[in-house]
């Protein structure tokens, strides 16, 4: 289940940090106190992250053993603010050796530079749920898990705090009736269980958008929701690459030269990092009074300094940007549209761009009217909801700065007409404002592709909302001659006698033929024709006072409309 | 009897355009009726008759045009209900009318009119298009003003001694054309309409009218079309001048112009209303000092009135020498004064010694 081990390097630089920095406290009181830097802060919001943990993990397990997801999630209130949460994928399954250990300790296989986009997690992993259980209720984690040998495997676990390792409570293998493969969870932890716009419902609507491949099935404590397939295949697999010399920090260089196995420091950057040759490498330790023969392990912290420091002085290639997966258009459309039912929908997936050296891509879906009755932003990066924080999001900072009005939409900053907008931010590293990963930070070029991104959507709804509201006008414009026709073609029968039916007729066959010309004013006022030019001589007119005795109050109008 | 010619001549009228309609419809035209244009760009005044007249600009109203498809309707809707009216033989007020043709549209929830303020303009504009005049589409304004003096009049056959009229007077009607008002005996020497109710009665009570034989009439502020048209007559047939007292304030000056002239909205019906030769009698913003008032009785002049005068000394009919040195007066010294500030003198200052002094040394404008 490589998915769980697909911790960033920058999420363990700093959980593992700041653990070490605090020796003489254990892991468990690290995690008490630094709850809040891992969303693990609100009763609510726990719910939610334990379920994201787990649907990820088990979404990121599935896709890259290339199998349609399947996932189950159960939330169960077992008592007051106590709940039972079930997670249950068809993946390749875990090994039962592999279950105590990435169960069971934080921060497990932490040794990890290739990159790929994937969903990545929250905080520290699907063991900080296992961690955050045993200190609210006491109660073990079960884990279930069969690889599809015949045999299912069995654990009820804890974390053993002050070792970091898994203590077994229970453990027994039996044999796998049925041929299910894949991972089932079972956490018994604190909480509260609400349905609001920050809740496990509407993140597991959200990922059935953004994976419409993904059949979802939630038994919540109000009752079941079904998320059901709309395409029958998967997207295609992210490639990994290397991380790019421009997106390197002090802290990960010196690790990394650390672990490497070169035998230079020119080998090093050559090896371990995207699109750098030897002249580049050469070039950057020369800039920085390296030696490029300096063994990794001998370089010193002034020297990764340095280098660090060159490295963005100097001028390198991009890195590839074929390593993204896009949701592409289509499976967009298929998400919308089978969630929300929409009147309208375009989507949008932009080309890929870098900044920092990392490779990055956006996408948008907007859908308009049918179910949508209010408006609606999705914000996720690497197929993965974010639903905390909008306020500090580039996403929302982008669809801010769009003239909503301008593409048919009403708007107070935000949209406030029926729209839904989908955006997807997705690569090797997605940059977040902080830990808890809940906004995408603001890099001025994420903000412009995400802008021409929504713009290019808007544009293409513009052009149906525009058509729609046209023929919405047309059809009124002929309901109202209608009513008026009838109306006239009743005093005229009354004035003359004849036969109101053939009145109105000969005014309808008038009118659709107006209709064709095109040709019915639309202006409010009347036109003055002035036909008296040559009538009467000019000299002979003379105004009567400029405002004249037309003053507003100075009307004669008032006879007879009292009474 | 003239009025059933004219029912007949009108109802013809209507008959007529609507044939008119179908037709231009039939062939394939956009309906459309021209009205002149009633407002201050299409008025001019005529100098030899001296009265504001109605010029020749026209409205074309289309009815296959989104602005206009409601009005040109709302036209027609009132064209037959005054014809329904006409045929019936009665008179019927204009907010009757209103309600008569107000109901909503198929099935939406839109009326044909919203407020009688929609449907008033379509009366006026019926009445100048078809070249109807309002008594003649049957239709009446509510009656305001009230007549006393030395003379009878018959009201719908009824024949109305206005010296024996308490202290109310008669009513004046809305409709004062000659079949339903005629004059019979008539000692007065003149007729003088004045602006406020409240000084008539003055008048009434201190039997002004029998004293110095005249006929007195007040219209409640600016005078409708009843009480114009009856002052018109009286002018006309009885061959009386008409004395106009009004406040010295721009407001009067209006008055005074509208009875003279006629107004820009109803600029139609000056020919048959306004009095080119009424005079202004009083009050003049110079009677303040002539007739030594104290300060106090003063009224200082607001913005609108400022505004109001600066419009008035264009008006080509003040444009004499005394009326200017009158206007500046009320600019330069910043007064204006009500009729009731005579009474500071005393009570029927304004009856025993102001109006016969005024009228005996001819100190009138005009």
């Amino acid at each position: 289940m490589t998915g769980l081990c697909g911790l960033m390097a920058e999420d363990i630089k700093t959980a593992q940090e700041l653990a070490q920095h605090q020796k003489s406290i254990s892991i468990s009181e690290f995690f008490e106190k630094n709850r809040h830097l891992l969303g693990y802060d609100n009763k609510i919001k726990v719910l939610l992250i334990i379920v994201k943990e787990a649907v990820d993990n088990a979404l990121d397990a599935t896709e890259e053993a290339r199998i349609l997801p399947e996932v189950y999630v159960k939330v169960e209130e077992l008592d007051k603010e106590k709940y039972k949460i079930i997670v249950k994928d068809n993946g390749p399954g875990i090994t039962k050796a592999q279950i105590p250990k990435v169960f069971g300790s934080l921060l497990y296989g932490s040794k990890f530079h290739k990159l790929r986009q994937n969903r990545g997690q929250q905080g520290i992993g699907v063991s900080g749920a296992v961690l955050y259980s045993q200190l609210t209720t006491g109660e073990p984690t079960e884990v279930v898990s069969s690889t599809g040998d015949g045999k299912l495997h069995r654990y009820k676990l804890k974390i053993d705090v002050k070792k970091n390792e898994a203590i077994i409570i229970e453990e027994d293998t039996i044999p796998n009736e049925g041929k299910w493969k894949g991972v089932q969870i079972t956490f018994v932890c604190e909480g509260i269980y609400r349905e609001h716009k920050q809740s496990v419902l509407e993140y597991l609507k959200q990922t059935a958008i953004a994976n419409p491949y993904a059949h979802i099935i939630f038994d919540s404590p109000t009752g079941r929701a079904e998320f059901q397939r709309g395409v029958e295949k998967l997207p295609p697999e992210p490639t990994e690459i290397q991380p790019h010399l421009y997106g390197v920090e002090i802290g990960m260089f010196s690790r990394m030269l650390h672990d490497s196995k070169a035998r230079s420091i020119s080998t090093f950057m050559q090896t371990e990092f995207s699109r750098v040759g030897k002249q580049t490498a050469d070039e950057i330790c020369k800039k920085a009074g390296v030696d490029p023969v300096t063994h990794p392990k001998r370089v010193t912290d002034e020297e990764v300094v340095k280098l660090v420091k060159t490295i963005k002085e100097t001028k390198l290639m991009r890195p590839p940007t074929d390593c993204l997966s896009p949701l592409g258009e289509d499976f967009i459309l298929n998400g919308l549209k089978k969630e929300l039912a929409p009147e309208y929908m375009a989507a949008v997936t932009r080309p890929p761009s870098v900044y920092r050296g990392w490779p990055f891509q956006v996408e948008v879906g907007l859908a308009y009217g049918g179910s949508i009755t209010e408006p609606r932003i999705m914000r996720l990066a690497n197929r993965v909801p974010l639903l905390y924080q909008a306020g500090d999001c580039a996403i929302t900072k982008s669809i801010m700065g769009i003239d909503w009005k301008r593409y048919g939409i009403d708007a107070d900053k935000l949209p406030t007409g029926p729209v839904a907008i989908f955006v997807h931010i997705f690569s090797v590293w997605v940059p977040f404002t902080s830990e808890s990963k809940e906004a995408v930070a603001s890099y001025p070029v994420i903000i412009k592709e995400l802008k021409l991104a929504i713009q290019e959507a808007a544009r293409k709804m513009q052009l149906y909302l525009n058509k729609k509201f046209r023929s919405v006008e047309a059809a009124k414009k002929k309901e109202m001659f209608r009513n008026y026709s009838d109306e006239l073609a009743q005093s005229l029968a009354a004035l003359t006698g004849k036969k109101k039916a053939d009145i109105y007729k000969i005014l309808m066959e008038l009118a659709e033929e107006m209709y064709i010309s095109g040709d019915l004013g639309g202006e409010e006022g009347e036109p003055v024709i002035d036909k008296s030019t040559d009538k009467k001589p000019k000299a002979k007119k003379k105004p009567v006072g400029e405002g004249g005795a037309e003053g507003e109050e100075m009307e004669e109008e008032s006879e007879g409309s009292e009474e | 009897m003239p009025e059933r010619e004219t029912d007949k001549r009108i109802i013809k009228k209507l008959e007529t355009e609507a044939e008119e309609i179908i037709n231009m419809a039939k062939s394939k035209k956009n309906p459309k009726v021209s009205i002149p244009l009633r407002g201050l760009s299409n008025v001019y005044f005529d100098k030899k008759d001296k009265i504001i007249k109605l010029g020749d600009k026209q409205q074309t109203r289309t009815f296959f045009n989104i602005g206009q498809a409601k009005k040109f309707m709302q036209t027609f809707l009132v064209a037959n209900a005054c014809k329904e009216i006409i045929e019936t033989g009665k008179t019927t007020s204009i907010r009757d009318l209103y309600y008569m043709t107000k109901h909503t549209i198929g099935e939406t929830e839109e009326n044909t009119f919203d407020e009688q303020s929609e449907s008033d303009p379509i009366i006026e504009d019926i009445e100048v298009s078809f070249d109807a005049l309002r008594e003649e589409l049957h239709l009446f304004a509510s009656s305001k003003g009230a007549i006393v003096g030395d003379i009878t009049i018959v009201d719908s056959g009824d024949d109305i001694d206005c010296r024996k009229q308490g202290s109310g007077g008669h009513a004046i009607p809305s409709i004062c054309e000659a079949d339903v008002i005629q004059f019979k005996e008539c000692e007065a020497k003149y007729v003088l309409f004045i602006e406020k109710d409240a000084v008539w009665r003055r008048f009434n009570e201190d039997k002004f009218w029998k004293k110095h034989k005249c006929i007195i009439i007040h219209g409640q502020g600016v005078p409708p079309r009843g009480v114009r048209r009856l002052l018109r007559r009286m002018t006309d047939e009885l061959k009386l001048p008409l004395y106009v007292l009004v406040d010295a304030d721009p407001w009067g000056l209006y008055i005074y112009s509208v009875i003279k002239q006629g107004s820009i909205n109803l600029a139609y019906e000056s020919v048959r209303m306004a009095v080119p030769s009424a005079r202004f009698i009083g009050l003049s913003a110079m009677d303040w000092e002539k007739y030594k008032l104290p300060k106090e009785v003063i009224i200082r002049l607001n913005e609108e009135d400022k505004r109001r005068i600066k419009e008035i000394l264009k008006y080509p009919w003040f444009q004499k020498p005394e009326w200017q040195k009158e206007l500046h007066y009320m600019v330069e010294k910043n007064v204006k004064l009500e009729l009731e500030a005579l009474s500071r003198k005393h009570i029927s200052f304004i009856t025993d010694t102001y109006l016969p002094e005024r009228i005996e040394k001819k100190q009138w404008l005009e």
